[in-house]
C-alpha cells in the first residue's frame, strides 16, 4: 500500500489508552489534493488520530502511511511534510506577527529571503501588512486563527492538518478562513479538517465521520446526504448519532 | 555540525532572547534579585558570633572575680543581660532566649587562686545551635585562658608554657567570613538560574501548548536542548560577571585568579545544572511539578555542598554522596580559584569530571525529550 494518488492511508488505525479506545479501527484513505473533513461530536476520537498522523502520538497499532512513509518508523521524514495548527492556540503571544512567521520558517529550514518574502506574500493576502510588528497578544482571534494557518502552511507542506481551526470565531471570518482552506487546496496542498460544524461539512471534498471513535460513514457530502435521506449534513450526523446511541442501549 | 543544523538552533535562541526581554518581569528576576540575594545573604548569613547575651553569677564577688567579669564587659562580643546570685536565674534567662551563655564563679574563687588550688569557674552555653554554642564557648574559654596565663605569671615569674604555638591563617588572613561566603553565593546565584529558567521556559512551552507546534516540525531533540541551553546559559555568565563585579565593589573580595578561569568553571557547571533542569523539564508536565523537582534536587545539593558548613565535617557517606553534587565542585573550585590563587592545573581534573558530568545530563535531557508520545 503505496499509492502515489494518495496523501494519506490508514489501515486499522487503534489507539487506546488503557481500557479506553480513542481510535477503534479506523480505515480511510485521503487523495492528494483534496479536503478532507474529519467530523464527529467532541471526544469522539478526533483530535487523538490527527495527533497520530501528524506524528505526535504513537498508534497503539495498524499500518498508517502519511505523504507516503510509515508513521512508526518515519516520523521526522512526515514532519518534513506536513503542517499542523492545532487545536490550541499555537503562536507566540509575547512575538510579533513576523516574529512568528521567522521563527517557524526558521526551523522548518527556509532560508531568510523565502522568509520574507513568505511573510509580506501570507500578510498581503490576508490584508494586514500593517499588523506585521503587532503583538500577538494583542490582536482578535479571528485574525490570530488566519495567521495560525498561514504559519501552519508557509513552508508549503505536501498536507496539512487543521485541528478545528474555526472553533470560537464569528461566521464572517469563519467563511474567510475557509476561503483561505480553499486558496491552499487549490495550490496543490492536502487539507485534512477536523470539525463539529456540520455546515462546514458541505465545504469538504469528500468526509468521514467519527462516532465514539468508529469511522461510522465515509463519503461525499452530496452521497451522504442522499444515502440517509437528510437535506442537510447536520440531519447526516444525527441520524447516525442517533444509530449509535441506539446500538450501545 | 551542519550549517543548517546552527541555523535551527539560532532562530531558537533568537526567540529565546526575544522573550526574555520582552517580559517585563522577566528582566528584574534576572538582574536585581541577585544582587539583592548577594547583598542580603552575605551581610546576614554569618557564623561570627557577635553580642552574645551573658548571664552572670559572682558568688565570689572579690577583687579577683569582678577583674575576669570585667574582660567580658569591656569585650565587643558580649553584652551583660543580667547578673544575680544564683544560677537559678540564669537559668530563667536561657529558658527565655534572653541569654545565650551563663558564667558562674563560686565562692573561694580568690582564694583558690591564691592559694594554689584549682579554682573552679562554670560556663552554660544554650546549645540548640550546636556550631554556635561551640564558637561561643571557645571565645569565653580564651578569655578566662588568658586571664589564666596573667594570674599563672603572677604567682609564679619566669615560668612559661613548655609549648609555643603561633599561628597564621592563609588565604584569609583577618577570617572575614564574607570572603569565605561570597564566592559560595556566586555559585548559587548561577545555579538558581541555570537550574530554573531554562527548565521552566521548556515546561512552560508544555503549559501554553506551543511546544506541539515545535514537536511537529523536523527539528531534531538535541537542536531543541541546545537552542533552549544556549540563551539562559549566556545569561546565567552574564549574571556571574554582575555579582563578582559587586563581590568586587561592595565586599572588596580579593581575587587571586584568572577570572577568565572563573567563568571557565562556570561555563562548564553551567552544563551540568543546566542538564539536570532540563531533564526535570522533560518528565514534567507543568512548571508547578518541575519547580517542586528542582527545588528539591537544589536543596540538597546546597546543603551538602559545603556552602555553609565544612564538608570535611561530614560523615563519610555524605561526602560520598557529593560525588554527585556539581555545588560541591563549584564552591570548592571558585573558592580556591578566587581565594587561592589556584591555576588550572591545580582544578583540571575536578573539572574534567564536571565536564562529563554535564554532557551526561545534558545527553540524558536529550534522550528523554519526546516529540512523539
Amino acid at each position: 500500500m503505496n499509492n502515489p494518488e494518495t496523501a494519506i492511508e490508514a489501515k486499522d488505525m487503534v489507539k487506546q489508552f488503557g481500557s479506553f479506545i480513542a481510535n477503534d479501527h479506523l480505515t480511510f484513505s485521503v487523495y492528494k489534493g483534496e479536503i478532507f473533513g474529519f467530523l464527529g461530536a467532541n471526544g469522539a476520537g478526533k483530535t487523538t488520530a490527527i495527533r497520530i498522523l501528524c506524528g505526535l502520538s504513537r498508534p497503539t497499532s495498524g499500518e498508517i502511511r502519511v505523504a507516503g512513509y510509515n508513521v512508526f518508523t518515519e516520523t521526522e521524514k512526515i514532519k518534513k511534510r506536513i503542517g499542523y495548527m492545532s487545536q490550541r492556540f499555537s503562536l507566540y503571544e509575547d512575538l510579533t506577527v513576523s516574529e512568528n512567521f521567522r521563527f517557524y520558517g526558521g526551523i522548518y529550514g527556509m532560508s531568510r529571503t523565502s522568509i520574507r518574502k513568505k511573510t509580506g506574500e501570507m500578510l498581503e493576502r490576508l490584508g494586514i501588512t500593517e499588523l506585521s510588528s503587532t503583538i500577538i497578544a494583542s490582536l482578535p482571534l479571528g485574525i490570530r486563527q488566519k495567521l495560525a494557518f498561514s504559519v501552519a502552511i508557509m513552508h508549503t507542506p505536501e498536507i496539512v492538518f487543521l485541528d478545528e481551526p474555526t472553533g470560537g470565531v464569528d461566521p464572517i471570518t469563519r467563511r474567510q478562513f475557509w476561503t483561505m482552506i480553499y486558496e491552499a487546496a487549490e495550490a496543490g496542498i492536502t487539507v485534512f479538517v477536523t470539525t463539529h460544524y456540520m455546515d462546514e461539512a458541505e465545504y469538504c471534498n469528500r468526509v468521514s465521520i467519527m462516532v465514539d471513535g468508529r469511522i461510522e460513514a465515509l463519503d461525499t457530502p452530496a452521497n451522504l446526504k442522499l444515502k440517509y435521506k437528510a437535506s442537510n449534513m447536520n440531519d447526516v450526523f444525527l441520524k447516525l448519532a442517533r444509530n449509535a446511541g441506539a446500538g450501545r442501549e | 555540525m551542519h550549517f543548517h543544523n546552527m541555523r535551527t538552533i539560532f532562530y531558537i535562541v533568537q526567540k529565546e532572547f526575544l522573550q526574555v526581554f520582552r517580559n517585563r518581569m522577566m528582566l528584574p528576576i534576572i538582574f536585581v534579585i541577585p544582587v539583592v540575594q548577594l547583598l542580603i545573604l552575605s551581610y546576614a548569613v554569618t557564623f561570627e558570633i557577635k553580642n552574645i547575651n551573658l548571664y552572670i553569677v559572682d558568688n565570689d564577688n572579690t577583687v579577683s572575680s569582678r577583674s575576669l567579669l570585667e574582660h567580658f564587659r569591656s569585650s565587643p562580643f558580649y553584652h551583660i543581660t543580667g547578673q544575680g546570685a544564683n544560677s537559678k536565674l540564669g537559668m530563667e534567662y536561657i529558658q527565655k532566649g534572653k541569654a545565650h551563655q551563663m558564667l558562674v564563679l563560686l565562692p573561694g574563687f580568690e582564694k583558690n587562686l591564691v592559694t594554689g588550688t584549682p579554682a573552679r569557674v562554670q560556663v552554660i552555653n544554650d546549645a540548640i545551635n550546636g556550631s554556635a554554642a561551640a564558637l561561643m564557648n571557645a571565645y569565653t574559654l580564651s578569655i578566662i585562658g588568658d586571664y589564666n596565663k596573667n594570674i599563672i605569671s603572677r604567682i609564679q615569674p619566669g615560668a612559661s608554657s613548655p609549648m609555643n604555638v603561633r599561628w597564621s591563617f592563609w588565604f584569609n588572613p583577618e577570617l572575614d567570613y564574607k570572603t569565605y561566603m561570597v564566592p559560595g553565593i556566586l555559585v548559587l546565584l548561577v545555579t538558581i538560574i541555570g537550574m530554573f529558567l531554562a527548565g521552566m521556559n521548556v515546561v512552560r512551552e508544555k503549559e501554553i501548548g506551543t511546544i506541539e507546534q515545535i514537536n511537529v516540525t523536523p527539528i531534531k531533540k538535541y537542536q531543541f536542548i541546545a537552542g533552549k541551553l544556549i540563551p539562559f546559559w549566556i545569561i546565567a555568565l552574564f549574571e556571574l560577571a554582575v555579582g563578582l563585579l559587586a563581590a568586587r565593589l561592595i565586599f572588596d573580595i580579593p581575587l587571586l585568579g584568572n577570572i577568565f578561569l572563573i567563568f571557565f568553571i562556570a561555563s562548564v557547571y553551567l552544563l551540568v545544572v543546566m542538564g539536570i533542569g532540563l531533564f526535570l523539564s522533560t518528565v514534567t508536565n507543568t512548571q508547578q511539578q518541575s519547580m517542586f523537582l528542582a527545588w528539591f534536587v537544589l536543596v540538597i545539593f546546597i546543603l551538602m555542598s559545603g556552602l555553609f558548613t565544612p564538608v570535611e565535617s561530614m560523615p563519610q557517606w555524605a561526602r560520598n554522596l557529593n560525588v554527585v553534587n556539581p555545588i560541591a565542585y563549584f564552591i570548592e573550585m571558585i573558592r580556591m580559584v578566587m581565594l587561592k590563587g589556584s591555576g588550572f592545573q591545580h582544578i583540571s581534573y575536578k573539572l574534567g569530571l564536571l565536564f562529563i558530568y554535564g554532557v551526561a545530563m545534558l545527553s540524558l535531557a536529550v534522550w528523554r525529550y519526546r516529540k512523539t508520545t
